[in-house]
């Protein structure tokens, strides 16, 4: 498994999105009542759904298992850290898909919609999250205040689930996980839309880990500088 | 027996080592009087000791508590400390304040007056704690131990801001309370000269202890 | 808990009755928001009706957001902090009672504010009495999720600035779910469902700031 994700999950990744992008751009068809705007359906659905429930759930569950003392360690707050991070940039993705599929279909490029709102909201409480770590200097009170403020600012993930069945709203109800049962895609296009979940979550597996290394990294240095510092002050005794 | 036990003892603040790996074991019954320059680490083994900083490295442990996996809110419960900062809500009357810390661990109120005139806080009963002057902030952090009679005393700096009265109270009190069973410890600039009690001075520097002294 | 909260929530109170910030600063500075809001969206009274309900809500954030920091600022003075944690006290306990402070303190707030919208925003007055519960309730988890934030941002660099990042999208849809049960309220509409959002919201927050207060402190 290690060996898989430090060989071969980046090329995977990048063959399935290129893929994703082939079959969607010139292999499907285009909808029958909104053309090929509806090929950013391989696309929207995918981010959003990886910045919800794959990213944003990595980081409660990681901050949650931090904050109970059995499993609590500083490589779980390193996981949380970064899955936040890649939760804001696919929350990004989203609401620029959103737009961008929003102008020619509602004609403006945002409404004050249930769903569009609750999605923006996240994306600022992981702007909040980012902003609250940089406050704290010391990791371990870092590492509880964000774990903290993950798990109740996940609160808004549910919310913004449900936001399309309890108000009535612009955006569409779910594609997959809709109260039927029962897709509402067909053929060439829902096996499309599936492996466009298959390689936007990998490309999250991939972005998660390319900045976790790089948090460990940065760790690494701190416990260097610590010892260094540590060196430093026994030898003022010394002298 | 020996209330608390530290090995290597290292305690950092953002990268920084306040403590570079202290070595010391605490007798019950004792005074232990912790000197040294500034930025020695004094106050941060104290707050070690008091369960107000987390060890980073080594091990320790204070009245039976783990410092690393114990639960270091019962053991604060445990400790009385004085800080040089002042103690509790300067918005509330002496006598508010000490009702507060009474009633938070289920002490009986009936002890405040006793410990109001006993340091001399009487007339100061009503005055809101941020009109307090140091001195008398520092004699309402001991009047709340004198009604709490903690089994281990932690003080930093409390001759600091006293008068003569005051310095001569404080060695009267600490001498009581090593006569009724707990352990002190303290910290100060330069040994203490006139104690009217066996004090063991250790000295601390760089984030260690030095010297290690019983006088 | 139960003992701790109420503890806690008298001290906090007590400390409030003593200083007179809300008195002299908070409420002052909700009145004059208000005004403000009142010339910016014109003298038409029709407007101002339309629009009370979410200027309310409004005004009434902003104004927790002072609160809020006064209630951590009133933990963190140098000395209080410390002496305070060596009480030991039940975490879960002070997290109830200083939302139970903040929240008597803002529902002081929010009947003047009331008062406010009916005199300056032209609101019927019955439409503010049975709106009343409604603000109620989300005052209480306003309360509630404000002590949380509060803890997070306190003692902090720049907690002041660091408050209002974390808590205002956090307070965002018991804004729009308190404005829309006050809407509701004034002109007729769905109340019960937003009243129903606002309770689960609450029982959520209070759940999770009982379990995760504690660990608040250790940092």
């Amino acid at each position: 498994m290690k060996l898989f994700a430090q060989r071969a999950l980046g090329p995977v990744t990048l063959v399935l999105l290129g893929l994703t992008i082939w079959l969607g751009i010139w292999v499907t068809p285009p909808d029958a009542v909104q053309g090929n705007l509806a090929r950013l359906l391989y696309v929207h659905p995918a981010v959003a759904t990886v910045a919800l429930y794959l990213s944003y759930g990595t980081a409660t569950v990681a901050s949650a298992l931090y904050l109970w003392k059995r499993t609590r360690s500083m490589t779980l707050d390193r996981i949380a850290e970064a899955a936040v991070e890649v939760s804001l940039v696919f929350i990004v993705l989203t609401l620029i898909t959103g737009s961008i599929w929003g102008r020619p279909a509602w004609g403006v490029w945002w409404v004050w919609d249930a769903r569009l709102t609750s999605t923006a909201i996240l994306g600022v409480l992981a702007l909040g999250c980012l902003a609250l770590r940089r406050a704290n200097d010391d990791p371990v009170v870092r590492a509880r205040r964000s774990a903290v403020f993950v798990i109740i600012s996940a609160i808004n993930v549910p919310i913004d689930h449900y936001s399309v069945e309890w108000w009535k709203t612009l955006h569409q109800g779910a594609t997959v996980f809709n109260p039927g049962g029962g897709l509402k895609v067909h053929g060439s296009m829902m096996w499309t839309l599936l492996l466009s979940f298959v390689s936007f979550s990998m490309a999250f597996l991939w972005l998660l880990r390319a900045r976790y290394r790089l948090s460990e990294r940065q760790y690494q240095n701190t416990e260097r500088a610590l010892q260094e510092a540590l060196d430093q002050r026994r030898a003022e005794v010394t002298n | 027996m020996t209330i608390a036990h530290l090995e290597n003892a290292v305690v950092t603040l953002a990268g920084y080592p306040l403590l570079s790996g202290v070595d010391l074991d605490i007798e019950e019954r004792s005074v232990v009087v912790l000197t040294g320059p500034n930025g020695a680490g004094k106050t941060s083994l104290l707050r070690l000791l008091a369960g107000l900083e987390t060890l980073a490295r080594g091990e320790g442990n204070v009245l039976g508590f783990d410092l690393l996996h114990g639960d270091r809110r019962q053991l604060r419960r445990e400790v009385g400390w004085i800080g040089h900062e002042g103690s509790f809500y300067n918005e509330l009357t002496v006598r508010d304040n000490l009702v507060f810390a009474a009633r938070s661990l289920g002490r009986p109120i009936d002890d405040i007056p006793v410990a109001l005139q006993r340091t001399g806080l009487v007339e100061r009963t009503n005055t809101l704690a941020k009109r307090l002057s140091a001195g008398q902030r520092r004699r309402l952090g001991l009047a709340w131990l004198l009604v709490r009679r903690p089994s281990l005393w932690i003080l930093d700096e409390p001759y600091a801001s006293l008068d003569e009265n005051g310095r001569d109270f404080l060695n009267g009190l600490i001498t009581e309370v090593i006569r009724q069973g707990a352990t002190v410890v303290l910290s100060a600039h330069d040994p203490l000269r006139n104690a009217t009690f066996d004090v063991r001075q250790v000295r601390m520097e760089g984030g260690r202890i030095v010297n290690r002294d019983v006088q | 808990m139960i003992r701790t909260a109420l503890l806690v929530a008298a001290k906090d109170l007590r400390i409030e009755a003593r200083s007179r910030v809300l008195l002299w600063q908070v409420v002052p500075f909700g009145v004059m928001a208000l005004l403000l809001i009142g010339l910016a969206v014109g003298p038409s009274a029709t407007t101002t009706r339309h629009l009370a309900p979410g200027l309310f809500y409004v005004v009434l954030v902003l104004v927790s957001l002072l609160m809020i920091n006064r209630s951590q600022a009133v933990e963190n003075s140098p000395g209080t902090k410390t002496s305070v944690t060596m009480l030991g006290l039940d975490q879960a306990g002070v997290f109830i009672g200083k939302a139970l402070a903040l929240l008597l303190e803002l529902a002081m707030t929010s009947v003047v504010l009331l008062v406010g919208v009916v005199l300056f925003l032209h609101v019927p007055l019955h439409g503010a009495l049975i709106a009343s519960p409604s603000v109620l309730l989300t005052i209480a988890t306003m309360s509630v999720a404000g002590t949380l934030y509060g803890a997070i941002a306190a003692g902090v660099d720049g907690p002041a600035t660091l408050l209002p990042v974390l808590a205002l999208p956090a307070f965002a849809p018991l804004l729009i779910a308190g404005e829309r049960s006050f809407a509701s309220a004034v002109i007729g509409g769905a109340l019960a469902k937003w009243l129903l959002i606002l309770i689960l919201a609450l029982i959520v927050y209070v759940a999770i700031g009982i379990i995760l207060y504690g660990a608040l402190e250790e940092s």
